[in-house]
């Protein structure tokens, strides 16, 4: 028996970021305590640029070509494939950044030293002794760094996927680590743990629906891999009924991953009490490989069902798109609002999804980019923002007159609050433009006026934010902005400038994310 | 000459003279007011280079330069003029020095921005400046709504950050952007709409914005949108620029937004950005969708009349002389919007000329208010009584102003109202008659409002309200000059704008209903 031939050229991105990954876990177990941030923050960071150039070469060998299978089908590297892998390095290189970010803001002035955002101790209760000590003693948890490194392999994999047992490989290996780095947050520990569990219980949830998806198409084709199931649905031998139920469990299981309505529930919650760099890598990482394996399951195995699955993502885009911007009007936490408008921006993405058409995968993939860098560096800004004690304050009435104070935060969050609203000029009209005029030319239209619609109501709440940090006095005990270290400033600006210049010259982009848009079939 | 990209000068200056001003230390507050100043008479001298060097008997569209922008839109950096958009840049070019120096100490007074006040108020007015220049002089129909919505974000930040220090301010603030940006996301849905049409027919080679390929293939019939859709496009556009022109009933974010902003942005408002509303439905509605608007021409025509009498009638019975003017203002915009769409020549040059005088006559009238409130602190009529005693010549520019508003003979916006009434007749003699009306109720607003503020006894806390100090002179004497200049001899307005109409006209397929006897008449 020949062993199989695995191209690892191809798959290198992946592999080099989980050998990072099990790098840093031995560093974990026998570097000593004091070289370890360092070590973990350097090792993390040269395998994230090491995978994209990696993937940009890969990218550079495809040529013309569309893609292929690569690992004996398990593994496809097409186009979009490595669009996505590289907008996901990205980010996670300047998530890293986030979640390195050092200097512990306490307004006693202990200068006590660790993870900005993490916990000294995880597996201290909250408020004990124990927790007191280990905060006291600078212990830093630096395991978030290979967790962070395993939970962005996974999402590498996850729209990579070639059959349907490695998406759900995937999908565990990068919602675990996330479960976990939900609860390990510095401050307001009891929220960060109750906000883990919360996705860990709806996640394990929404995985049990995928395997089961999985087990009825298997049912159904007698193959896991993605492009036999395409066959089997063309052959149209079978019951129609066994395919879409499979193919309804299985999107749901990803709707839930992107956060679509009605399964957004776990949204508001999980990125309120995350640690903010955590929301921010989250926020736009997930969605961008959970959009990326959704429309590998749609475009690639499904396109023959179009007929069927279109009205159902018609009805979920449009409900995504009302409920999240009706709910966020009301929001009194900002990290709520932006979680609440995470879930209107999948309903837009969505819009580009249900176009079903070239230029709504170019539209989708542009969307995905733009949208994953204005996300981190609006929740970067957000994890600047403190009491005192160094507590994050996301109340919305605590945040008036921010602008007054510290104009360039005021400046650079309105930014990215225009861009959420989609003002020309930023990377976020853009992207609506590119999926509205997809969706017109699929003719969802209706999609268009509803989608303009809640772009209008959503203008409210953005502008609201606006108001309240330039128009309004600041109260009392207001909250400042604690001078975040070069990690943190260097992120924030990379995120800025990228939104305003795919605002003005989004051609490259464009032209980058059309000459992507070929699935591989 | 005609190769130099006078164009992108044109909008550039304002906005990179923004970036630099914002960009100044703190401590140069003077340094970032005379550099404002500076930019604006720099951009002031490109705009008279233009005018001269335009040819009304020439082609259409001049200084034209294309370049790609985002070809994945079918968008490109597309620029040129007509004569109805070369007026709308002079006046732009203008009145922004004239605003600069009325708003020079505006800023000085707003603690807690760390002492960059007049760098941001300075940067923001041009900044508003460029966008709105951009808007008008864009042949590309993407690229136009892109700088339409985005202008709104300077105003925003200039009415809200530097308006009256109460909790109004962010009020009205916050109500001008919504209703904006609400009716221009409308129009989004109908760009996408208007895409889609021209990429799905054959006489494009692929979607695209251009405008001068569009509105050439609408005209001679190669470019036909199904009437429904028409219509429904049509509505779109007209709703976004109704709400930016404005148009009742659409009007109602305009009262507080000009009571509350500095007199300098409310007069950047409602003279020159407004303008970029009405010059969309002239530009982009009438030649795009020519059969939808001659359907809608009776429904839009009834709603200007309402505006004109609406707003003339309210204007009578405020009590605060900012939302008297701007009252005002929404009366005048009725006559425009009804001189575009009466659809004759004398019409609408008298509503291209309208749109300049408007802004002349406004300006004067809302920035002599502004002089006069900033001496007493009130806005209330009530408060003033006798001025002209005390302060001669303020009284006397502010009548001066205010009798071209209600359109004397000899000022300039007679001139414009006359072609619109006359424009009327000849399609909708009735029509006309109801807005002669408002000549009477200008004419009630403007003199009663002068009665009371400036003749008779000097009423207690008027008696040493200074007069114009030479840095307000330097900004009414210029708009005074203009008014008079323009109501004597407004041929060097009109022969710009007279080819531009008759273009206009000729690609929507109307023609004048009676013998045409334009400004000027024929020899």
């Amino acid at each position: 028996m020949t062993a199989p031939s695995i191209e690892y050229g191809m798959l290198s991105p992946i592999l080099i970021v989980l050998g990072i990954a099990i790098a840093g876990v031995l560093i974990e177990a026998f570097a000593p305590r004091q070289s370890r941030y360092g070590a973990q923050v350097a090792l993390s960071l040269a395998g994230l640029v090491a995978a994209f150039a990696a993937l940009v070469l890969v990218y550079a060998n495809l040529g013309t070509g569309v893609g292929q299978l690569a690992a004996v089908g398990a593994v496809t590297v097409d186009r979009p494939t490595l669009f996505l892998q590289g907008t996901i390095l990205l980010v996670a290189i300047l998530g890293l950044l986030l979640i390195a970010e050092h200097t512990t803001y306490d307004g006693s002035g202990s200068g006590a030293s660790g993870l900005d955002a993490f916990t000294a101790q995880a597996s201290t209760v909250p408020g004990s002794i124990a927790e007191k000590v280990a905060t006291k003693a600078g212990i830093a948890q630096t395991e978030v760094f290979p967790l962070t490194m395993f939970a962005v392999g996974g999402m590498l994999l996850f729209p990579a996927a070639g059959d349907l047992l490695t998406m759900f490989i995937a999908l565990e290996v990068f919602s675990l680590p996330l479960y976990l780095m939900c609860g390990l947050a510095r401050r307001r520990r009891l929220l960060s743990q109750e906000a883990s569990l919360k996705y860990f219980l709806l996640g394990a949830f929404s995985s049990a629906f995928f395997l089961y998806g999985m087990a009825l198409l298997y049912g159904y084709a007698g193959t896991l891999s993605i492009t036999g199931i395409a066959a089997a649905i063309n052959a149209g031998s079978g019951s129609k009924t066994l395919v879409l139920l499979g193919l309804a469990l299985v999107t749901v299981a990803l709707l839930f991953k992107v956060g679509a309505v009605p399964f957004h529930a776990w949204v508001p919650d999980v990125y309120q009490g995350a640690p903010t760099p955590v929301t921010a890598f989250m926020a736009a990482a997930t969605k961008i490989a959970a959009f990326g394996a959704l429309l590998r399951l749609l475009y690639v195995a499904a396109p023959a069902l179009k007929d069927d699955w279109r009205p159902v993502l018609w009805a979920v885009a449009i409900l995504t798109m009302v409920a999240g911007t009706i709910a966020a009007v009301t929001q009194r936490d900002v990290k709520r609002m932006l979680a609440y408008s995470a879930v209107a921006h999948t309903g837009f993405i969505l819009t580009g999804v249900v176009a079903a058409n070239p230029a709504g995968l170019t539209g989708t993939l542009f969307y995905l980019a733009a949208y994953g860098f204005s996300t981190l560096g609006a929740f970067a800004v957000v994890g600047v923002v403190r009491d005192r004690d160094g507590t994050e304050q996301t109340d919305l009435a605590r945040w008036a007159g921010l602008g007054r104070r510290y104009p360039l935060v005021g400046v650079v969050f309105s930014l990215f609050l225009l861009a959420f609203a989609g003002i020309p000029l930023t990377s976020g009209f853009v992207s609506k433009f590119a999926v509205f005029k997809a969706a017109g030319e699929g003719g969802a239209i209706p999609l268009v006026v509803v989608g303009v619609v809640a772009s209008g109501i959503a203008a409210y709440f953005y502008v609201r934010v606006i108001v309240m940090m330039f128009f309004t006095d600041p109260p009392e005990d207001a909250p400042v902005v604690a001078p975040p270290s070069s990690l943190s400033v260097v992120a924030i600006a990379i995120t800025a400038v990228i939104t305003f210049a795919l605002g003005a010259l989004p051609q490259p982009l464009l032209d980058l994310a059309d000459s992507a848009a070929r699935l591989l079939t | 000459m005609t190769n130099f990209p006078w164009l992108t000068l044109l909008w550039a200056l304002p906005v990179l003279g923004a970036v630099v001003i914002i960009l100044l230390p703190t401590p140069q507050r003077q340094a970032a007011k005379y550099a404002g100043l500076g930019v604006s008479l720099a951009v002031l001298a490109v705009a008279v280079i233009l005018a001269v060097s335009f040819n009304p008997a020439g082609e259409r569209y001049q200084f034209v330069e294309n370049h790609t922008w985002i070809t994945y839109f079918g968008t490109g950096y597309i620029l040129g003029v007509d004569g109805i958009a070369l007026t709308l840049v002079v006046l732009t070019a203008v009145l922004m020095p004239l605003l600069l120096l009325a708003g020079w100490n505006d800023a000085d007074d707003r603690p807690g921005r760390s002492g960059r006040a007049p760098h941001g108020y300075v940067a923001l007015m041009l900044a508003t400046q460029g966008m709105v220049l951009m808007s008008l002089i864009s042949l590309d129909i993407l690229l136009f709504y892109v700088f339409f919505e985005a202008m709104l974000i300077p105003m925003y930040f200039l009415i809200g950050g530097f308006g009256a220090r109460n909790p109004a301010t962010s009020k009205a603030a916050v109500k001008f952007l919504l209703y904006n940006l609400f009716g221009g996301l409308l129009m989004l849905a109908a760009l996408v709409g208007l895409y889609v049409a021209t990429a799905n027919d054959k006489a494009f080679a692929d979607g695209t914005f251009d405008f001068r390929q569009i509105s050439d293939a609408i005209s001679n019939g190669s470019f036909v949108i199904a009437p429904a859709l028409a219509n429904a496009l049509f509505l779109g556009f007209m709703f976004a620029f109704a709400v930016k022109a404005p148009l009742w009933p659409f009007h109602r974010w305009l009262p507080d937004a000009a009571v509350q902003a500095t007199p300098a942005s409310a007069v950047l408002m409602m003279a020159v950005m407004d303008k970029v509303g009405t010059f969309g439905m002239l530009r982009y509605c009438l030649p795009l969708f020519p059969d939808a608007s001659t359907f809608f021409r009776p429904a839009i025509i009834t709603l200007a009349v309402i505006g004109i009498l609406y707003g003339a009638l309210l204007a009578i019975g405020q009590t605060d002389v900012m939302r008297l003017i701007a009252y005002t203002s929404i009366s005048h915009f009725g006559f425009i919007i009804l001189g575009i769409f009466v659809m004759t020549s004398q019409g609408q040059s008298g509503a291209s000329l309208y749109m300049v005088n408007h802004g002349i006559a406004t300006a004067a009238l809302f920035l002599i208010a502004g002089f006069l409130v900033s001496r007493r602190g009130t806005r209330v009529i009530a408060d003033f009584g006798g001025v002209q005693k005390v302060a001669p010549v303020l009284a006397g520019t502010f009548l001066i102003a205010g009798l071209a508003t209600l359109a004397l003979p000899g000022l300039a916006p007679f001139v414009s109202e006359f072609l619109v009434l006359i424009g009327t007749y000849t399609r909708y003699p009735a029509v006309a008659v109801v807005a002669a009306v408002a000549l009477v109720l200008s004419a009630l607003y403007v003199l009663w409002m002068y009665q009371r503020m400036m003749t008779g006894p000097v009423t207690g806390g008027n008696e040493a309200v200074p007069d114009l100090r030479p840095r307000e002179l330097l900004v009414i004497v210029p708009l005074i000059a203009l008014l008079v200049v323009l109501g004597v001899y407004p041929k060097i307005a009109l022969d710009v704008i007279n080819p531009a109409v008759t273009h206009t006209l000729t690609s929507i397929h109307q023609s004048d209903p009676a013998p045409n006897l334009s400004a000027g008449g024929s020899r």
